[in-house]
Order: C-alpha cells, then structure tokens, then sequence
C-alpha cells in the first residue's frame, strides 16, 4: 500500500441545509428530496440510495410543498407563492407558474395525478389541471379563514380534507364546497395553548381523516360525520408531518423532537376482522425537528432539520436480508464539492452561495508511521469568493496549475484568472462569456491546466482552450440525436487526449479530444455511475456504479480490461457489495501504475491489481499487518483491496505527489453544532 | 384442657401475605391472598380477616376463583394438592392430589374440568407448566393424575405466565424471550429480545407479563423498567411491539384493568402506574405507597385494585386510584436490629417494622396494630444508599416512656447517632416526641434500658456505649418557668477502665446497676451510682447480661462469648454457678423467675429454661430450629394456661416466642395439627349447604314455623342449640341472636326496616316450646372459637344478600298472620331507643 504524509483536512466548514420536503414516487421508486435551501435532490431508491439528480436551490425559492403527478412529473411550491415543474432530464426548471394565492403551504395530486391541488396562505385552496406540457388554473374551493397547512385527497378522487389552523375542513371536489368543519381540540396536557396547527392531514380509503398537530395529537376522525373517533398524544412537541403507506395498513408521523412514530392497523384479536391503529414503534434518528415523511412499501423515510434523511426498512416487509435491510443514513451529497490544485496545494471548497481558496499548510518534521506531525506552516485561507445573486452554486473547479477557477449557478457561468505574486493573491473575472455557456453541470480543467470542459445543462459538452486571461472556444459535443440527457461526470485523460462523459442512465461517452469526435460509447449498465477517472499512461477509464461494481475499460483498445473481467468474473467480496455510501472520486497514483485509489465517505481504498482477489471468506478489512511478521504471511492474507477506515466522514481524497495525500473530513459533531438547538426534553437522572 | 402432647414449635403468624397475588371474589366484598400454609380471607372494605381456610400441610403457592362458580376457590400448594373451598363458609370441599409440588396455579373458564398448574419433574430448576384434569366425583378426596405438559423450561414465577383471550392462549417469558402457546392451533411462537452485553440491551430480561382480557394484546414487563405492548404476535413475521417507558427500575407486575383499558404497572418505585389505552403520555400515578410493589391484581368487578408490598402489605385500591384499606401483616423486610419486645400497654410485640418505624403487631389476631415513625425522614426507595438505621428501643415506665437510637454511619469516622425520648399521651394515645438527643454517646450505644422498678419516684434510662461510658438519663424539669415541660438530662457518666461498655441491666427492685465492660461486670448503686463490686470471670466477652426475679432477684446472669453461662451471687459477690452453654439469646420471663436461653450448635438451635438458683434446667428443646435464632421474647398470656405436666409449667403464665434468621416468628404448641384441621372438615359433614349464621337462626325458625322450609330439616346441632338458648333464657340481652345483630359490623347489615319484622318476629316465637333435648358437644368449636366468630359474622351478610331478594322477603312477609302482622304494627310504634343503649 505504501506510506504517504496525509494533510487530514478538516477547516471545511460545510453545513447541509435542513430536509423541508420529501416525496416518494412509488412508480420508479426514486425519492425526491427539497431542503430548506430550495434544492431539491433525487435518490433512486433502486440503485442504492444513490442521489442521481439534483436542482440547485435559490434564496427567494423556499420548497413548502413537493410531489409527483402522473408520468414522473415533479412540482415544487414554495413560500414565493410560484408552482414549479422540473425537467429531470435537462436537470433544469422547465416553468414557474403564481398561484395568486400568497405563499403557498401544501400541494397535493389527485390519486390518478392529473389534478394538482394548492393550499394558500390567504385560505384558498386552487385546483390546477396538469396538461401535457404545463399546468392550468381550473378553480377555487371555499375559501377559509386562515392559511391551509396540508392537504390530502381522498383516494377515490371525491373529497378533500385541509388542515388549517385550529380545524380540518373536508370538501367535496364536485362542488368545491366545504361538508364538515371539524375543530381540533387546542388543549395541551390541561393547558390551552394559543393555537392549535394541523401540520398534516392523510385521508383514508375508509373515510377516516388523520390528522397530526401542533399540541403533539395524531387524531383520527370520521369525514362521514366529522366526529373525533380517537386521539393519541405522542409528544410534547409538535407533530408535524404524515405518510400513510399504499396498502393503508401502516403510517408514520414525525415529531418536533426528532422522534418518527410508527402506527400500524392490527386487528383486534386473531379470529375477529375488527382492526384498530396502534401505535407501535418510535425511532429516534433524528436530533431535531422531523419536517417531513414517506412511506415506501419497505422503508420509513424521514427528513429534518438535522440534515440527515434516513431510511429505515420495516424488517418485516424485507423479504430477503440484503442491502435494504439495513439502515441508512444519508447526510453528505452524492458528488464532489472540492476540488483541488496539485502544483500549489490549493483546495477549492465549494458552498451554497461562495467558494472559498485554500493553501495547505506544510511541515518540515519527520515521524514514524501514525504520527501527528507539527505543522510549520498554518493553512491559509487565501480567498473567499461570493456568488452575486440569489442562486446555488451548481458546480466549481480549480485548475491543476491552480490559476483558474470557474464556476457556475443555475443562469450564469464564471471564469477567473488568479495571479499570485508571493503572499498576494488577485483575482480577475474573465468577462464575456459566451451566450451558451449559461449554465454548467460540471466542469473540468485539463491536466495541464490548457484546456476547459464545461457539461451544459442542455446536454452538450464544450471544450475550451485557455490562454494567458482569455478563452477560446474550441467545440462543443452536441448530445446525441433525440436524446436531452444532461452530463453531470467528466473525466479527461492527463495526456489530455480522451475525455469521457457520463449522464444519469445511459452509458459513459467517449470523445477524441484532438479530433473532437466521438470515440466509443461504454455499454450501459443498469446502476448509475458515481464516479470515473482515466488512468495515466494506459487510458484506461475506470467507472463506479452505485452497486458498488467497478470496471476498467480500455479506451484504445474499446474494451473492458482482462482484469475487470477477471473482477466481473470472480465477483466482489460481499462486504464491499454491502457498503452504504457511493464511491465518489478516483484517481492513480503516478508512479504505480497497477493501482487505483477510490473513496467513499467511510473509506479509501487502494486497489492493487497485481495481486489476487479477495474471496468471500478472507477478511476484506484487514488490518495492516504488523512490520515484524513474515512476507510469507503477509503475503499469503494480502489481497488486492487495500482499505482505510482512519478518515470519516471522508468527503474527498486525493494524491497531491507520489507520497502526499490530502484528506477533507467533515465530523458530524461539528455539524451538529452549528445547527439550531434541539427541543430540550428532560432527561431522567439529570 | 386435656393432656397436653408434646411440645412443638409452630409458625405463628406474620407469613407473608405477599407472595402471591392477592384475588379478589367476584363481588369485590373478600380478598383472598396466601399466607404460609393458609389461606386468608379478607373484608376489603374492613379490612378483618373473616376467615382462615386451613388444610394445606404446606406453603400454599396458588389461589384462583373457581371460573365456573364464582363462589368458590382453588388453591395449590407445595403439598401437591389442590384444593377446592367454599370460601363464604370457609369450608373444604374437595382434595385433588396431584403429587408433585405445585408452584403456582391458573385457571381458565374453557375447559371447564382442567386447571393449569407449574411443577418442575425433573431438574430442579427446569419449570414446566401442566394442565391438570380434575376429575368429576362426588367423593370428597380425588386423585388428579391426568397431567399434560403445555410450556417447558419456564419461570417459575406465576407472574411469568399470563392466559389470553379467555384461555385461547398462553404467554410465557423468561430471560430474553416471551413464547406463546396457541391451544386450538397447538403451536408455540417464541420472540427473543436481543440480549447483547452491551450497555443499551443489558438489561432487556423480561420479569412479568400479563394479557388484555379483550384484544389480543401481551404487556411484559422488563428489567430496565420497559413495558412493552405485544400485537399480532399470531404472525411470526408481522409481530409488532410498542414500549411504555416509566419506571426507572424493574417492572415488578403489570395487571390489566377489566376492560382493558388501562394497564397498571408498579415496582421499587413504590408508585401504582395507571397507563390509559396503553398511551405514554396518558398515564397517572398513585404515588407513595410505602414499599416496592410486588404485585397487582384487579377485581373481578373492575371496582378496585389490590397492590402487595415487599413489607407484607396489601393496599386495596379504588377505581380512581385513591387507597381505600391497608391490610398489613408483620413487616419482615428488613434485619431486625432492636429486637423483640413486648408493649407492656398493648401486649402488642415491638420490632423494627418499615424503614425508619417501629411496629406494633398484635399476636392475637396476626396483624399489625401501628407504625410509629421514629426516624421521620423521608425514605429513599434507592439501592446502596446508606440509610439511617433504627438500631435500639426500650420501654419503660410500665409503657409510658419509649427510647430509641438510630444511627447511620457512611464512612469510619463520620458517625450520626441519636436518641428519641417518647412519651405515651393518653389523650392521643399515642407516643409523642418529648426529647431528642444529638450523639448521646461517641460510638456506637450497645445497650439501654429502664429502671422499671415499681417504686422509682423518677424515671431512669442508662445507656451504654463502645466509647466506654455508660451514661444515666434522668427525667427532669425542663428550663420552663412554669415547670410544665419535662425532659430528659444526662445525670452521671460512668465508666470502667476504658473498656466498651457492653450491657447493662437494672435489677428487678431499681437498686443495682449491672453493666459489663467487656469480660468485666461491675455493680452499680443506683442511689448514688457508686461502683460496688465487680465480677471478673476472664470468659470472654459478656453477651448476654440479666437479674433473676421473684425469689431469685439475688442472682446476676451473665453470658459470655467464649460460650460459658455464669451466675453470680450478689450477696456473697461470688461466682453460684457456671455451665458451657453457647448463649445466642437469654430472656427473663416476667412473670416467674424462669429464664429462657437459646443456644447455638453446628446442627441448630435448642432451648433451656432454667431458674437462676438451680443450675439444672427444667425445661430443654432439642433442635427448635435449623437455623440461628437471633432473637427471643417471653408475652405474657391474657388467660392462663394450666398445664399440669412439670416440664410445661413455664409456659404457663407467660408464651415464648423467637425469630430466626430468616425472619420467621416461631412459638411453641402443644396442639396437634390434626386438630387445627377437624374443624372445618367436620362441620361439612354437619351441614350439607346451609351456613349457620345468626340471622339464618332467626330466618330458618320462622321458616320452620311456616312449614317451608324443607332445609330446615337438615341443620343440626347449632341451630338447636339456639333453640335450647332461646327457650331456656327468653331475656333479650341473652338471646344469641341479638347479640350477633349487635356484633356484625354496620356495614353488612340488610335495611333497619327489614331486620325489625324479623327480630320482632324472632322474639314473638320463643313462646313456642321445643323439643329439642341433647346438647350439643362444642369442644371442637371452642378451638375455633375465633376464626369462627368471623366465620358467623361473614356468613351472617353472605345471607342477608339472599333475603334481600324481594321475593323472598315478600313471602315471608305474607305468612304473617293477621294478628301477627296487628302485633307488628304495635311494635313499630314502641319507642325502639332502648336499642341503642345497649
């Protein structure tokens, strides 16, 4: 494996923003996920969690509401008051429609998803038709007295039940008229609070209206007759979100103190059909406010302010024990947000709205193997560059000689040029950018730091060339026929020659950089790639999938190499299969070229590909054998997986020399705090 | 009293009430619960014990109603039988011997002819739980053979295992897993609680379980003081569980209320938790009971609840969580520290009772009269605390004055010791605080007595101390200027050569003060607390020290470690006597010069009673008990005995009890077991089904009269013998019948304006003459004499219920003749204040 000096880089003070929505789309069975920042994010629950597509957020946009209409259409409404469709495969915002309602609180579909349902603040509650290529305002309901805070249809189609503040009204869609009113109780263990919110509402099959508040009640009630059949308490706090799963059988509610309750319907004894709700199992996976749920058929998925979205299967509904059995937790984005300079040691980290320049701090001194070495030189924090305007960064990179930087929001494309002169640093926009180049999905500096490939959101890929505070446009690779996939990995071979490009389903493209044509396309596979690289030297392209599969693929000879065969062949050791969190960078090491450095957020690994594989009964984690044991032992339990566990949570890992590696770690406790405090509960014996 | 047989050692009393569920009857008015070799019937709203159901000849493990006749019991024993009572008459009615020991019984309403029982065959700790077959027959001994195993390997705790759904299936915990047997599918699910070492499921054992009497719902109860709520556990796959967390240590028991909905737990806490619809936020509290639960169960009626206490309490409770009886054995928690005395008002023992209280338990009637909080503080219910510790009483003054000590030290030189004065006022009856002394000694006080000499015009109290002094306290005015408030002041300090002071002890005139110094016993003049001769023996240390009484008031006791048994002269000063006895406890008996001495061998204990001036005994017992005896008390008897034999003239005026290690209250008997059993059995043969009650007296003569009652025929003896009282002795104030309607307590007493017509009409048919010749033999009944009294008094309401009914009633009311009813009329009018008089 070999030693090298590590930079253990941990002044990357990233901070995800809150979960504020999630919606579960049963049909391709993908998550979609809406911070408090206005991204939304979507997880393909098939391919293990993997985040496959992402919308940038902006800060007027606040997502109150999201869900999915017929045919995989997502629709996000938010406090501006604007419904919004995205293209998931342009990966941008296909339209934004006012409802003319203030800012909106709840949207819902109807069960077939062809109607689109909007609560107000200002007590409308919109009907909008969703037409092939947008959406149409129909009509209003009753209006109400105040703001309507959720919205559930029933699943025959016919009535509608609207939590509002202190009641939940039922309407009839027919008429659009209000049938029942009915009043939740404002009481609070005995004292009367000041308001009692309906944070969510689920209208069953049988009529039954849930109804989950701010006094801390889930309450079931009879639309029939508008009667309160049965009231639990679960918490001091707020309850604030519901999701009831397809077969009715089961719900989960999520609390303000970061518990996500469990309800199941079981009958009442084993020979009788009456069944009742029971409230069964809380998890506590959350440290704070639970804003929202989903119910897949195997899971319980919850998000909060904590940032974390957690999956949790129902050991019951698992069939099999395999990779859904377990539970997941998801904190950290599925790509990269560092990038980094080799010749000068810099580190670009990329945050919601600024970048921020590093330059690694450096050490004279010498140690054995573990040590900590003392720094001689403080790590510098060199620029912190703003973003103008209310958008998200999408994308940034620094160039390897480390005088470019650019970077890109959802409507415009930036270029600088830094000049370093001994301490000081200045940097210059490069102006007149061209008029395609308005967005980027990601972007890539050639290793020699001459060229620049930007992936545009309409599915074209630009290739640039950089000369001494300009640019010149080289080419630009339009997407095949028919197809508007947008790219959103780039990977460029050192001798700047071949460059490959990957987009959320179909295969990786290869381009011919110095004839700038299409090379070969790599068979498609049914995982999405989470990272690729192009080896020195060889060219060969190295991809990880999501399954944690990863292959070689030789670029000149168009064809997998004998040892991913042999991979493929053998198959991967059961416990690399099972890891949790996508490989999210690749890279080589200069000077050896039979090995491969990848990581995810719990390991790095060095693959070494002169040695045997694995099989499934050696031990795949082992630890690094002691220096005074015999090679022949040593060599008889080494295999080719070299595997580190010491850097976690790990969200980049690169070589900087042959014998320096830097290492970005984001610790969880640092997250934490700098989150808002929890609800404080009492703990006993304290 | 006929010849005595030999004398035995029996239990007497002060079993546990707590070690099974109490039950409660199907109306709520009885609660049943075992006690040692008993069962116990109890009044829950008077909380008498009004019958003791004898005839088990081992600890009973098990009591249950009778699912199919709700006036009837079953209960189980180690004795390998169960057994079959009327518990309103507080007869037995039939003996199913199965032969092995029985742990624990349950029963179900279908099938009707099988009970379950838990035995272990095999291995001795390997519990199975049984269906017995009881056999149908009319013979009153049956032998019950028909065993099939249900459960194996399982707890061998009743509270371990719960029926369901009215016996559609069983729940059974132990350890880490909760099986359950289905009986119509014959299947058993088993669900296992992860049991890893580390810290969060180290505890997840469970210790109880319970099921909703409705839904299909299994509540166990888990070392961690979780509750869970087990649901479609039919389903091996779908099972699904809820907790309920609230207590912070184990869950000792979990009852269901009737209907199921609300859930009941306890444990150290000592707090009743009322959970409704099994919510966590929904739960209310019945704080401050006392002691850690140890059990709860639910009437039958749904109208109260009954907690069992590890101090040997029963606390009936009402539906709304308000304690409504306290029905307290003797307390046995804890190590007996002041060992036992004697009430000299109450002739109540005095022990150590609930943490910080003496108790007062009346022996007569098993029960505990009083607590009296010596150490008023709040008790910390919390394991490894250190906690303050009664460790000595005395009375004195003929009952009116009561000292005790507490200490409580938490490292070697941090000692917190104190002495309480009490005085008995007359007008609460009650002892009252007079003085607190603050470290009366520098150690530990190893002894305290009173002067309780008849003529000492002012009470005295010596305490001795490890620090080497022995202090006099005497009562005297306090700084009042009216020279109202008495209290009490150290008079004089003694001391010998700094050795601990070890025992002292007033001799029975008041004069002489003997305290021994460890191998050393000096003699003090009490008038003018002079040192007058010592007694060295160089024995060992001086255990055990006491004057002879009566005739033999010049001899000194003195016991030593070393196991020598020395009698000292005190008018010669010179050693009279000494034997190689190994002394663990002496007592003087009170009322004669007998002093009674336990001693300790490898094998066990035996007893000696001797006369100071003899050095031989009168009396010895081999092996009273297995164990160490530690403590011993002479109770005077109320009424004297007569025994004629010379060996058992000690026992005549005064009855020695002793508590062993294990805490068991022990006295000795010369009655023969067989004839605590006779009764009951033979008053089954006597009476077919009738109880003999004093209203049924008065109920059955008039139906006699009208020639109705075909029953009549069939009551003996007892209602004859009324008969004879009544023709023999026509004063009102003599007619058993009235005093019995004097005695029943108020409460179970029919309508005034129903009990008048027929005490009017009971004393309207005394003019008749009967026939009735023979007089009945009572010896049995004497035996019984109290148990049976109760035994009348309940029976007399169980009737009072039957003739409440209108119909009856009615006719009875209209056999009355014209003229009777004319002579009614005439006696409603008479002024009836008499009555009250009386």
């Amino acid at each position: 494996m070999g030693e090298f000096k590590v930079h253990r880089v941990r002044f990357f003070n990233y901070v995800p923003s809150g979960i504020r929505c999630v919606a579960y789309n049963n049909q391709s069975n993908r998550l979609a996920v809406s911070r408090t920042d206005g991204t939304v994010e979507i997880y393909n629950l098939s391919a293990n969690y993997f985040q496959e597509k992402f919308f940038p957020g902006h800060e007027s946009r606040a997502t109150e509401a999201l869900c999915w209409a017929a045919g995989q259409r997502l629709f996000s409404a938010g406090l501006n008051g604007e419904i919004i469709e995205y293209d998931l495969q342009a990966l941008n915002i296909k339209y934004a429609v006012d409802a003319f309602g203030g800012p909106i609180w709840s949207m819902t579909t109807n069960p077939s998803g062809s109607q689109l349902l909007v609560g107000c603040e200002d007590g409308s509650v919109k009907l909008f038709q969703i037409t092939p290529d947008k959406i149409q305002f129909e009509r209003n309901f009753d209006r109400q007295k105040s703001r309507i805070l959720s919205l559930s249809w029933h699943p025959s189609g016919t009535h509608i039940a609207a939590g509002s503040i202190d009641y939940i009204s039922v309407f009839d869609v027919k008429s659009g008229s209000t049938i029942h009113k009915m009043i939740v109780d404002r009481q609070y263990m005995g004292v009367s609070k000041r308001k009692c919110i309906v944070w969510a509402v689920a209208f069953l099959s049988d009529g039954t209206v849930i109804s989950a508040d701010s006094a801390g009640k889930v309450q079931f009630w009879d639309s029939a007759t508008g009667t309160l059949v049965k009231s639990h308490l679960i918490t001091n706090a707020d309850v604030q979100s519901i999701a009831v799963a397809d077969q009715e059988d089961s719900f989960v509610v999520g609390t303000a103190e970061g518990t996500v309750f469990h309800f199941q319907l079981v009958p009442v004894t084993s020979n009788s059909n009456e069944k009742q709700w029971v409230r069964t199992k809380p998890f506590q996976h959350h440290t704070h406010d639970v804003r929202a749920v989903a119910h897949s058929p195997t899971a319980l998925i919850s998000g909060g302010t904590d940032t974390h979205l957690v999956i949790r299967p129902l050991m019951e509904k698992v069939e099999v024990k395999n990779y859904d059995a377990a539970l997941r937790k998801i904190t950290f984005p599925h790509r990269r947000l560092i990038s980094c300079s080799k010749k000068r040691q810099l580190l670009l980290f990329q945050f919601a709205h600024h970048l921020e320049l590093w330059r690694l701090g450096s050490t004279v001194a010498t140690g054995k193997n573990g040590d900590t070495l003392p720094l001689s030189k403080n790590a510098d924090h060199l620029l912190h560059l703003k973003t103008k305007g209310p958008e998200n960064i999408i994308c940034s990179s620094i160039s390897p000689c480390g005088s470019w930087i650019a970077y890109s929001t959802a409507s415009r494309f930036f270029l600088c040029r830094l000049n370093y002169e001994h301490d000081n640093i200045s940097l210059k926009r490069v102006s007149k950018m061209p008029a395609f180049l308005r967005s980027a999905l990601q972007i890539l500096f050639s290793e020699d730091s001459t060229k620049l490939f930007v992936a545009s959101n309409q599915g074209s890929l630009h290739i640039m060339q950089l000369v001494e505070g300009s640019f010149k446009h080289l080419h630009a690779f339009q997407p095949l026929s028919g197809t508007v996939e947008a790219m959103c990995l780039l990977a460029v071979s050192p001798d700047g020659n071949w460059l490959a490009a990957s987009g959320t389903s179909a295969g990786v493209h290869v381009y011919n950089v110095k004839q700038l044509k299409l090379h070969c396309t790599v068979p498609a596979y049914n995982f999405p790639v989470t990272a690729l690289a192009i080896a020195p030297s060889t060219n060969n392209l190295v991809i990880a999938h999501s399954d944690q599969q990863v292959f070689e693929y030789s670029i000149p000879d168009k064809q997998y190499t004998e040892w991913s065969r042999a991979v493929q062949k053998q198959g991967f050791h059961h416990l690399w299969l099972q890891r949790d969190t996508p490989i999210t960078h690749i890279s080589f090491h200069p000077k050896r070229p039979m090995h491969i450095l990848l990581h995810d957020a719990y390991m790095f690994c060095i693959i070494d590909k002169s040695l045997p594989l694995p099989s499934d009964k050696t031990l795949l984690y082992n630890p690094l054998p002691p220096m005074n044991e015999s090679d022949v032992v040593r060599r008889r339990t080494a295999h080719a997986f070299k595997i580190s566990k010491i850097y976690k949570p790990l969200l980049f890992l690169d070589l900087l020399d042959e014998r320096t590696l830097v290492a970005v770690e984001r610790p969880l406790d640092d997250i934490i705090a700098q989150l808002p405090p929890p609800i404080k509960k009492k703990k006993f014996g304290t | 009293m006929v010849e005595e047989e030999s004398l035995r050692v029996v239990r007497c009393g002060g079993s546990e009430l707590n070690f099974r569920r109490a039950v409660f009857s199907a109306d709520s008015k009885y609660i049943f619960c075992v006690s040692g070799d008993f069962v116990k019937v109890y009044s829950t709203a008077t909380e008498e014990c009004v019958h003791i159901l004898h005839g088990h000849r081992n600890l009973v493990t098990g009591i249950q109603l009778n699912p199919n006749n709700h006036l009837q019991l079953y209960s189980c024993s180690f004795d390998g039988t169960i057994k079959l009572w009327d518990y309103v008459d507080g007869i037995l009615i039939k003996t199913f011997t199965v032969g092995c020991k029985l742990h624990a019984l349950f029963t179900v309403s279908r099938p009707e002819d099988s009970v379950f029982v838990i035995i272990n065959k095999e291995k001795p700790d390997i519990f199975q739980l049984v269906s017995v077959k009881l056999p149908k027959s009319s013979s009153q001994e049956l032998e019950a053979k028909e065993l099939s195993i249900v459960l194996d390997y399982i707890n061998q705790s009743p509270k371990c295992i719960a029926f369901g759904n009215e016996g559609e299936y069983v729940a059974a915990v132990r350890d880490f897993y909760l099986s359950v047997y289905f009986f119509k599918k014959k299947t058993t699910s088993r669900f296992t609680l992860s049991s890893s070492r580390n810290k969060k499921h180290s505890k997840n054992n469970f210790t109880c379980v319970a099921c909703h009497p409705k839904e299909d719902c299994i509540a166990s109860g888990h070392m961690d003081g979780k509750i869970r709520l087990w649901r479609n556990f039919n389903d091996d796959k779908k099972y699904t569980y809820t907790c309920l967390h609230w207590h912070h240590d184990m869950v000792m028991d979990l009852a269901f209320s009737v209907t199921g909905n609300s859930l009941l737990s306890g444990g150290r806490e000592s707090v009743l938790v009322e959970w409704r619809d099994a919510a966590e936020k929904n739960k209310e509290f019945l704080p401050r009971l006392g002691a850690t639960i140890e059990h709860i169960s639910v009437s039958p009626a749904g109208d109260l609840f009954c907690t069992s206490h590890s101090d040997n309490k029963i606390i009936v409770i009402q539906r709304n969580l308000e304690a409504s009886a306290v029905i307290q054995g003797l307390v046995k928690d804890r190590s007996i520290f002041t060992g036992l005395m004697v009430d000299p008002r109450t002739k109540a023992l005095v022990l150590n009772g609930k943490p910080g209280h003496l108790q007062f338990y009346s022996l007569q009637s098993d029960k505990q009269l009083y607590n009296l909080d010596i150490i008023q503080q709040e008790y910390i219910n919390d394991y490894g605390l250190i906690q303050i510790e009664l460790t000595k009483a005395a009375f004195g003054c003929f009952g009116n004055w009561l000292a005790t000590v507490e200490q409580r030290q938490e490292k070697e030189a941090e000692l917190e010791l104190q002495m309480k004065l009490w005085l008995f006022s007359k007008k609460t009856q009650g002892f009252i605080l007079n003085t607190k002394i603050n470290m009366p000694h520098e150690d530990h006080i190893t002894a305290l007595c009173f002067c309780n000499a008849e003529k000492s015009e002012q009470p005295t109290l010596v305490t001795a101390s490890k620090d080497g002094h022995f202090k006099v306290w005497i009562l005297t005015d306090d700084s009042d200027i009216y020279k109202k408030a008495v209290g009490w002041t150290c008079d004089f300090v003694g001391s010998y050569h700094k050795y601990q002071a070890t025992n002292c002890c007033f001799s029975e005139d008041g004069s002489l003060l003997a305290v021994s110094f460890e191998e050393i016993v000096t003699i003090w003049d009490s008038a003018t607390w002079e040192l007058r001769c010592t007694f060295c023996q160089r024995a060992g240390k001086i255990r055990h020290l006491c004057f002879g009484r009566l005739t033999c008031s010049k001899y000194l006791l003195g016991a030593t470690e070393n196991g020598i048994l020395c009698c000292w002269n005190l008018l010669s000063c010179a050693l009279e006597w000494s034997a190689k006895l190994n002394v663990r406890v002496m007592e003087p008996d009170p009322n004669s010069e007998n002093i009674a001495a336990v001693s300790q061998s490898s094998v066990g204990s035996d007893l000696f009673i001797f006369k100071p001036s003899e050095p031989r005994p009168l009396y010895i017992q081999k092996n009273i008990s297995r164990e160490e005896v530690q403590w011993g008390v002479f109770v005077p008897r109320d009424v004297p005995e007569s025994f004629t034999s010379e060996a058992y003239q000690w026992l005549n005026r005064s009855q020695f009890y002793f508590l062993t290690k294990s805490q068991s209250l022990l006295t000795f008997s010369t009655k023969s077991p067989e004839e605590k059993l006779t009764p009951t059995s033979k008053q089954l043969l006597a009476e077919e089904s009738l109880p003999t009650t004093p209203f049924y007296f008065i109920l059955g003569k008039h139906r006699q009269q009208q020639g109705f009652s075909p029953c009549w025929k069939t009551s003996r003896f007892l209602n004859e013998t009324s008969k004879n009282e009544l023709v023999q002795l026509p004063l009102t104030e003599n007619i058993p019948a009235i005093n019995e309607l004097l005695h029943t307590p108020a409460h179970v007493l029919p309508p005034a304006s129903f009990l008048c017509s027929m005490f009017v009409n009971s004393l309207l048919l005394s003019r008749e003459t009967e026939s009735a010749k023979e007089i009945p033999e009572d010896i049995d009944m004497e035996e019984e004499k109290e148990s049976d009294d109760s035994d009348e008094e309940n029976d007399f309401s169980e009737k009072v219920q039957d003739t409440n009914d209108p119909d009856l009633g009615e006719d009875i009311i209209h056999q009355l003749s014209k003229a009777e009813e004319k002579e009614l009329r005439k006696f409603r009018k008479v002024d009836y204040s008499w009555m009250a008089s009386l």
